[in-house]
């Protein structure tokens, strides 16, 4: 016999099996919905050209085969598109982490006249869209001589990283003690040595999802490396994709290999930085 | 070097950069919007407002400026629909942590591919003979229909993009107070009352950064998945803004009204960033 003075209404397991189907019906649906293109495409790149059509569709091929990847690893014309996307992503993640350090510093532990203006400047870019720029972007950068070049591409991306870069490494800087990089100058020492020998240091965590989304942003870019290059192998990933599209138009294992395949840097570099990058991502975009 | 001009170092790559990459490009589009033959003629002629003019009469611009409208409204709406939902699930106590953890990978997902993969991976499920057609027992040119055409690619937009709202609101529902939920629950309130007048008014300010931020990049930045998926056919039926604008400069090379066109889509921008600095602005203070 329970005492009734215990019949306080406390959630028992047992009362909260219809609120624990809900939410589980609920989680499997959405993750179907994220998950089962993405599956999908998985399993299309493992196929034979004629499984993927045949009916009814299988999760599961019978044909398993690596010959889609092999054929894209072993084209030397294609593998050029991969480095080409290393080649561009790498420099401009380096450049943009470089200049954006120095920017968030003089933001973060200055005050100047035209802090705020430059400021609402840098936050405004983000939002000018890339086709305004296309047009006499075009135009510069074949005066620069830099059509058809990594530096156009390297260059051109910078643009749209660097304002999220800044934004985000200025406001992950502000999250650091003022103390710390203020003795080293009390002490004598340069700016720059405060920066890279003190603040630089702690801000890894930050560096390090700041980098992660310049990677991101540039891996993935579309419009400027269809309108800036020309030459096949100058094409990066997502053109080359486009490209294999065009070209091979039934080959669906092969651009669905060529999709996991140039997936692959960004998964990678989300599953080993994942806490760094949506802690920094969502203190950078949504607080500014 | 003096202490005023310190700042100004750090920050002299930056403005170099954006002078050249950005200031200049905007003030040659805006003069090129009023000129004749800009880039292929070396002599172009001043002709007023004359671009703006046939480019805001075109009746293509009108149907890719609705396009655009409808395209970003109901994908910005659903991104916070789906996301808010997402992150109220994967929120629930109701689930061991590890079954969140892999969930929340899961879901995150369709963030992580390029736009070019997406367009190539949901023009193979949506083929004809392909995998959705089969699962809906329908025999549908999902992308090729005129009458379908936009709502498919709206709704590939949406999977692809409700992950930033989901990420960024689990972290909104993470910061909520439990004893607000605490203190409605001894007043009686039930979960959907918990919902409206605890968890809603708390994500507020989140909410409307997200959908203004939303805005402005779903109605300038959409051009790669309609460019590989429908390319804004058939019949213009999915002619957004930046597609129209980029075949009337690279397809039919009128640099003057692509500009034009170009200078039109800025200034919807520059309202929608208006609208996300002040609010910003009043999130600050």
């Amino acid at each position: 016999m329970t005492p009734l003075t215990t019949a306080k209404p406390t959630r028992t397991p047992s009362r909260d099996i219809p609120g624990r189907i809900l939410v589980w019906l609920g989680l499997l649906a959405g993750a179907a919905f994220a998950g089962l293109p993405v599956l999908w495409m998985l399993s299309s790149s493992f196929k034979s050209n004629q499984e993927i059509f045949e009916l009814p569709p299988r999760l599961l091929t019978e044909s398993f085969s690596f010959d889609a990847y092999l054929a894209i690893l072993g084209d030397p014309s294609r593998l050029r598109f991969f480095t080409n996307s290393y080649v561009v992503a790498i420099c401009v993640t380096i450049l943009t982490l470089i200049v954006a350090i120095h920017a968030a510093y003089a933001f973060s532990r200055f005050a100047f006249r035209m802090k705020h203006p430059l400021k609402l400047l840098i936050i405004s870019v983000q939002a000018v869209p890339p086709i305004t720029v296309l047009i006499p972007y075009f135009g510069i950068i074949v005066a620069l001589k830099m059509y058809d070049t990594y530096p156009g591409l390297i260059f051109t991306y910078m643009l749209f990283t660097l304002p999220y870069a800044i934004i985000m490494m200025t406001s992950y800087m502000n999250s650091l003690p003022r103390e710390l990089d203020e003795a080293v100058r009390v002490d004598g020492g340069s700016s720059m040595t405060a920066l890279w020998r003190v603040l630089v240091p702690v801000s890894v965590p930050g560096i390090v999802s700041v980098g992660v989304y310049t990677f991101m942003i540039a891996w993935n870019e579309y419009l400027f490396a269809l309108t800036l290059t020309s030459s096949e192998s100058m094409r990066t990933v997502p053109i080359g994709l486009q490209l294999l599209m065009g070209q091979h138009s039934y080959e669906w294992n092969e651009i669905m290999a060529m999709s996991i395949l140039g997936s692959i840097p960004v998964l990678a570099l989300f599953l080993f930085f994942q806490r760094y990058f949506m802690s920094g991502l969502t203190s950078g975009a949504v607080k500014n | 070097m003096g202490r005023a001009l310190e700042p100004l170092a750090f920050l002299s790559p930056t403005l170099i950069l954006l002078a050249v990459l950005m200031v200049l490009p905007i003030v040659l589009v805006i003069g090129y919007a009023f000129m004749d033959n800009v880039v292929t003629n070396p002599d172009p002629e001043f002709v007023g407002a004359a671009n703006l003019i046939q480019i805001a009469t075109d009746p293509t611009f009108h149907i890719a400026l609705r396009n655009t409208v409808v395209f970003t409204v109901v994908s910005v709406l659903a991104h916070m629909i789906l996301g808010l939902t997402f992150a109220m699930l994967l929120n629930s106590k109701r689930v061991s942590v590890t079954s969140r953890a892999v969930l929340r990978a899961i879901y995150v997902m369709p963030w992580l591919f390029t736009v070019a993969v997406i367009a190539v991976l949901w023009r193979m499920l949506l083929a004809p003979s392909g995998v959705i057609n089969y699962l809906l027992s329908t025999n549908v040119e999902w992308l090729a229909d005129p009458r379908l055409a936009l709502g498919t690619v709206t709704v590939i937009n949406i999977w692809a993009g409700y992950p930033f709202f989901m990420v960024s609101l689990l972290a909104g529902l993470q910061g909520i107070p439990g004893e607000l939920y605490e203190a409605a629950r001894v007043d009686g309130a039930s979960p959907v009352q918990q919902f409206l007048h605890v968890t809603l008014p708390q994500l507020r300010q989140i909410i409307v950064s997200l959908l203004l931020l939303d805005m402005i990049w779903t109605s300038a930045q959409q051009f790669a998945l309609i460019w590989m998926t429908t390319g804004g056919g058939p019949l213009s039926s999915t002619e957004m803004l930046s597609t129209y604008t980029y075949k009337l400069a690279f397809d039919d090379y009128e640099f003057g009204l692509a500009s034009a066109s170009a200078v039109l889509v800025l200034l919807v921008s520059m309202v929608l960033a208006f609208f996300y600095v002040r609010h910003e602005k009043a999130r600050e203070s």
